[in-house]
């Protein structure tokens, strides 16, 4: 992987303002057209435009026209339509959480089961080269470098992450839907599962030298869960590629399910006939299922999958069923005992 | 506390400025940006004052083993101060468990503290111990020795059950990998054993063989 040095990620109140700045340069250009009117004197852009980036309040009056058709020439990136305002928040209103938070708070038991840690074991990993074998029961299985799978159109998700843990996160992914993948390589008629497997590298993670857990990391999908739109690939978030505690440089992302089923760092992607068995079913049969969906009514054997700790918040929230996302996916589990389905 | 009948030992400040040192810890780890403290504070706080309250326990259950297999009696007057603080521990950990799981949204349900607390086995188990723990603090002092006579020996064994539950606490709350708890689990074994009256005779005598010789011939004849 190139490693990224601190100071070119792009800090996270800079990505939040992403679209602020245009609107911001956007307003000042405006008033200093404004200005240009009364003044023959002339200013270049100042890039200080990003330090008080003029606030795009609801109901805000749209620059003129004439502002608007200065503003290109004011700045030298075309300025995107001042009445988009980039979303900081999920579809629910709730904010993003903070990348460091993101970033700094990990379950990837491959380097360690400590949370905190995780980030600092990672910082090493090697993301680059990476290749990616989709096989399986497929008409044309197909090995992609990851420089491949970045070319599929990357889109921007925000998504709610619950983990079985009773915590939650909203985080800004980028990736592109799974189902894209899938199409590429053609699933057999007979495929019903998808099987994803993490890297086994024991000598760069030192979790995997554990013998108390069945490496590598295994999870699955049906095959039609698989290709909900919602189900996506993600090789970045908050705008720039993944860090290796998220899962670099490619990992899933299916959020209407607990978080232990967004296997990370994958290599291998399997299309095959029965349910493959994930490596914390195999751990603990009782406590994990396969299809692991959030469900505050149907609790962890340990505890209660009620409520959840969203970070930074005082108070905890109830958790929704499907994790908010019912919409989108309840029915693929039409007719389902959800409870005997865990 | 007001008259002292003699001036502690250093052994005695140790343990009175070493049980605090979780707390600090917590505040020290605050202020230098501890991530999984400033992330899930509740979470972090929880499990720093159980296996603190843990590590009081078994250091506290370690005093009598210690006199038994090296004879220093210094340790004994350590047991109540180091009890006493494994259940401050342990209470402090029992209300951020409640304040954790009942304020939910910007409102207090009780309805919830009660399923945390009494719904789930591990949480269950740990309640238990705490229950048991309460009324040894209570009766931690000289007037209570005095009214209970007898009783108060027998009441303050039921550390040891305390202790046994509170390693079914551990285990029970931990993802797969229990090897943590069942090392803490090993050491309460040990230090049980030891209580064991065979086995305590066998540490004594080792100890002060030429003095209860007599008795050991006795024993093997």
């Amino acid at each position: 992987m190139t490693k990224i040095k601190s100071s070119e990620i792009t800090p996270e109140h800079i990505y939040l303002s992403r679209r602020k700045f245009m609107v911001g340069v956007g307003a000042l250009a405006a008033s200093m057209a404004a200005l240009a009117a009364c003044s023959p004197q002339q200013s270049s852009a100042p890039p200080a435009a990003t330090s008080t980036p003029a606030k795009p309040a609801a109901g805000q009056t749209p620059p003129t026209a004439a502002a608007q058709a200065a503003a290109p020439a004011a700045v030298s990136q075309p300025a995107e339509p001042t009445t988009i305002v980039a979303p900081t928040t999920d579809e629910l209103g709730d904010p993003f959480n903070t990348f460091e938070a993101i970033t700094n708070y990990n379950n990837y038991y491959e380097f360690t089961t400590t949370k905190e840690e995780v980030a600092m074991l990672a910082k090493d990993f090697t993301t680059n080269p990476w290749q990616v074998q989709v096989g399986g029961l497929v008409n044309n299985p197909k090995t992609f470098d990851i420089d491949d799978l970045r070319k599929f159109e990357q889109e921007e998700r925000i998504y709610r992450l619950r983990c079985v843990e009773a915590w939650s996160m909203v985080i800004p992914w980028q990736g592109f839907p799974l189902a894209k993948l899938l199409k590429e390589v053609d699933p057999k008629p007979e495929a019903k599962f998808v099987r994803f497997e993490t890297v086994y590298r024991p000598e760069e993670m030192p979790g995997q030298r554990s013998p108390w857990y069945n490496w590598p990391y295994i999870e699955g999908l049906r095959l039609d869960e698989a290709m909900n739109d919602l189900a996506i690939l993600a090789t970045g978030l908050y705008g720039k590629e993944l860090l290796p505690q998220s899962g670099a440089p490619v990992r899933l992302v299916v959020p209407w399910k607990y978080g232990f089923k967004s296997i990370k760092s994958i290599v291998k992607i399997d299309l095959v006939e029965t349910a493959p068995m994930s490596l914390w079913m195999a751990a603990a049969p009782n406590e994990y299922g396969f299809y692991a969906n959030v469900n505050p009514e149907v609790d962890h054997p340990r505890w209660s999958q009620a409520t959840e700790r969203r970070i930074g918040e005082f108070g905890r929230r109830k958790t929704l069923p499907f994790n908010g996302y019912a919409e989108q996916v309840a029915y693929l589990y039409d007719g389902m005992d959800l409870r005997a389905n865990f | 506390m007001a008259k002292r009948k003699s001036s502690w030992t250093p052994l005695q400040i140790a343990v009175h400025v070493g049980a605090f040192v979780p707390l600090l810890l917590i505040v020290w780890n605050f202020w230098q940006g501890n991530m999984a403290l400033l992330i899930n504070p509740f979470q972090d706080v929880t499990f720093r004052t159980g296996k603190a309250a843990l590590i009081l326990l078994l250091l506290s259950l370690a005093c009598t083993p210690l006199n038994i297999v090296f004879g220093w009696r210094q340790v004994l007057p350590l047991r109540k101060p180091l009890g006493l603080y494994a259940f401050m521990y342990g209470a402090l950990h029992f209300l951020i468990f409640i304040v954790d799981n009942g304020y939910i949204g910007s409102s207090v349900d009780l309805m919830a503290v009660y399923e945390a607390t009494f719904e789930k086995r591990f949480a269950l188990v740990g309640f238990a111990a705490l229950m048991i723990l309460l009324p040894l603090a209570i009766t931690s002092n000289q007037w209570s020795m005095r009214q209970l006579k007898k009783n108060w020996k027998r009441l303050h064994q039921l550390v040891y059950a305390a202790g046994i539950l509170v390693i079914i606490h551990f285990i029970w709350l931990v993802k797969s990998d229990i090897r943590e708890p069942l090392v803490y689990g090993a050491i309460l074994a040990l230090l049980l054993v030891v209580r064991i009256p065979l086995v305590r005779r066998f540490f004594v005598d080792l100890r002060s063989p030429k003095k209860n010789k007599p008795r050991i011939a006795a024993d093997n004849a």
